[in-house]
């Protein structure tokens, strides 16, 4: 293990502001958080150890996918989210799991609540980041994988939001 | 309900095709639906590679009745049973999937084996002397036959053979199954949920060419950027390859719409979005499938996007990926959905992972296109509240020959939806 001089409370700072920006819908800065070569992986409910080249994920998204998502979702025409949601994604149990060449692995409980359209939506379930140190100081994001609890999507129906 | 009153909620004239809402919205007609409907035809139960060795099992909710589907240790014949104690009724069977030697009730701990005999009781004694084991078996669902890998069940004892059923639609499951090698496997991982509208919408949404453009501009967009296609416009190929695909009827209400495929296939045309490190691989494939089906039928395998629905509630969509898509009634404003991605078993890593990538590309519910087509039918399920307006238009392309882009499908399973209500059907499925 890769020793990380950081506190508990900077990861949640860094963790909390993510969520705001995802809440806030500001999307196109959320993405900078991300470096280049990062993965965001959403598995199916039923399959919570997914390997998204051999398993059938939801969401396996690269840079690319991931910015043509936020290009999405910022259009007019994503209509599962035009008009846009109110989220809250709610970060709790955060926890260092130490670093390594990758860089600092954390994992946390999430509780993401998105309405709309006279419907209240919840997803549960727990994080897992990879984070990398930023150049200008504090973290981007080399990997995140948002795991549900839920055994399915029976009523959420879709994952059309950022978990 | 009388059934000329049930005949009537389709109305149609050479030139008219239409659908009462109250079909997606009546409380007495989903009643009806789920008994001349759901329990007269065949339904779509998993594929026998789901339970590839002997004693595996999977349960399966089938129009809200929980199943099981049990490969024999004895026999190796699949079979399907109902989930239910025969003692008291507590469900036996409490995981998705599973390998066992014996099915214990946890309540009481009868046992049965996996042909459903019962062969443990605790306390025997306690029974009079005319208990007899053999009339407390699990109970196997009237009717369960398989075409090609594909189980299906009936509850329905009189209905025709699965083969006969199925129709004209056997054509493009052969067509399907053979570019497989003859091996599917289901893919580990499943999108399950559930959408606040008629199931019958989803249907029609499985392969309704018309509102590819218009809802899922979106993927389009993204499609042109990965692959390098033209965006969508009057001159684009993903517009034209939508206008020149064709359709058909294929009997019993099985109908399909098949068109030339503007994004790659891991069977086997490659796109820029598959890399070059795939395209060797491809090539031979292409060339395999040639060789062993000649040129005008692998062309059309390889080349060629299907969406084809087999009555009432499966579509198997061969399109950037093989998905089979099954979905029930929960009430008349709610579905459950289940969808799973079949592959060659012969498959490569390599091109299991880019068919894997192209799939979530468009479908599932975090896809790029998927969420919307769940949003346009809670969208049409919340506008049948309003009233004011009783049909539904499905007129399209009655006045030419019908394309992908025109309702005929759409029309082939609402008219068997209607003979079955309005108990017009005689053969086979009528009860």
């Amino acid at each position: 293990l890769i020793a990380w001089n950081v506190t508990r409370g900077e990861i949640e700072d860094f963790l909390y502001r993510e969520a705001a920006l995802l809440d806030d819908w500001k999307l196109d800065e959320w993405a900078t958080l991300f470096t280049d070569d990062a993965h965001y992986v959403v598995p199916s409910n039923d399959f919570p150890a997914a390997d998204p080249t051999r398993h059938l994920v939801m969401i396996d998204d690269n840079k690319q996918r991931l910015l043509a998502r936020v290009e999405r979702l910022n259009s007019r025409h994503a209509h599962r989210e035009f008009p846009h949601s109110r989220t809250r994604h709610q970060v709790m149990n955060v926890i260092s799991e130490g670093g390594d060449e990758q860089g600092l692995r954390v994992s946390a409980s999430f509780i993401v609540w998105r309405f709309r359209n006279d419907r209240a939506d919840f997803y549960v379930g727990r994080y897992d980041y990879v984070l990398a140190a930023a150049e200008t100081g504090g973290f981007r994001i080399r990997y995140k994988r948002a795991t549900l609890d839920m055994p399915s999507l029976e009523a959420a129906g879709t994952v059309s939001i950022i978990l | 309900m009388l059934d000329s009153d049930l005949a009537r909620l389709v109305d149609e004239d050479l030139t008219r095709f239409r659908v009462d809402r109250a079909a997606m919205t009546s409380q007495e007609i989903f009643e009806i639906e789920t008994v001349r409907v759901f329990e007269s035809v065949w339904i779509y139960l998993g594929h026998e590679s789901e339970v590839a060795n002997p004693g595996d099992f999977v349960r399966r909710t089938v129009v809200g009745r929980p199943l099981m589907m049990i490969r024999s240790r004895k026999s190796n014949a699949v079979r399907a049973f109902f989930n239910t104690c025969p003692h008291r009724g507590a469900t036996i069977c409490r995981q998705d999937a599973g390998n066992a030697k014996v099915f214990q009730c946890f309540y009481h701990a009868w046992s049965f084996d996996s042909d459903g005999a019962l062969i443990g009781v605790p306390d025997e004694a306690g029974y009079p002397p005319s208990f007899d084991r053999a009339d407390f078996g699990l109970m196997p669902v009237p009717r369960c036959e398989s075409y090609r890998g594909f189980m299906f069940v009936s509850f329905n004892p009189n209905v025709e053979p699965l083969v006969d059923y199925l129709a004209g639609a056997k054509e493009y499951i052969d067509l399907i199954v053979d570019a497989c090698d003859d091996r599917i496997e289901v893919i580990a991982g499943k999108n399950d949920h559930g959408i606040e509208a008629n199931w019958k919408l989803l249907a029609e949404n499985s392969f309704d060419g018309y509102h590819a453009l218009p809802t899922h501009e979106t993927y389009f967009k993204y499609l042109a950027k990965i692959d390098k296609t033209d965006e969508p416009g009057d001159d684009s190929a993903s517009s034209s390859y939508l206008a020149n695909g064709s359709v058909r009827d294929l009997g019993n209400g099985h109908a399909v719409i098949e068109k030339f495929s503007p994004y790659g296939r891991p069977l086997a045309k490659w796109a820029p979005s598959y890399g070059e490190e795939s395209r060797a691989e491809i090539e031979q494939l292409r060339a395999r499938l040639v060789k062993r089906f000649g040129t005008e039928t692998a062309i059309r395998m390889m080349d060629n996007g299907r969406n084809l629905l087999i009555f009432p509630n499966l579509v198997i969509n061969d399109v950037m990926s093989l998905t089979v898509r099954l979905f029930m009634p929960v009430r008349p404003d709610r579905m459950r959905v289940t969808a799973w991605a079949y592959a060659p078993a012969s498959e490569s890593p390599l091109l299991r992972a880019k068919r894997l990538d192209a799939y979530l590309t468009f479908l599932g519910p975090g896809g790029f296109a998927a969420p919307d087509d769940v949003e346009a039918l809670e969208s049409c399920q919340q506008g049948y509240a309003a009233g004011g307006i009783r049909w539904n238009e499905l007129t399209r392309g009655m006045a030419r020959e019908p394309r992908a882009t025109d309702e005929l499908q759409m029309r082939a399973f609402w008219r068997r939806w209607r003979d079955l209500m309005a108990n017009r059907v005689l053969a086979g499925a009528a009860r």
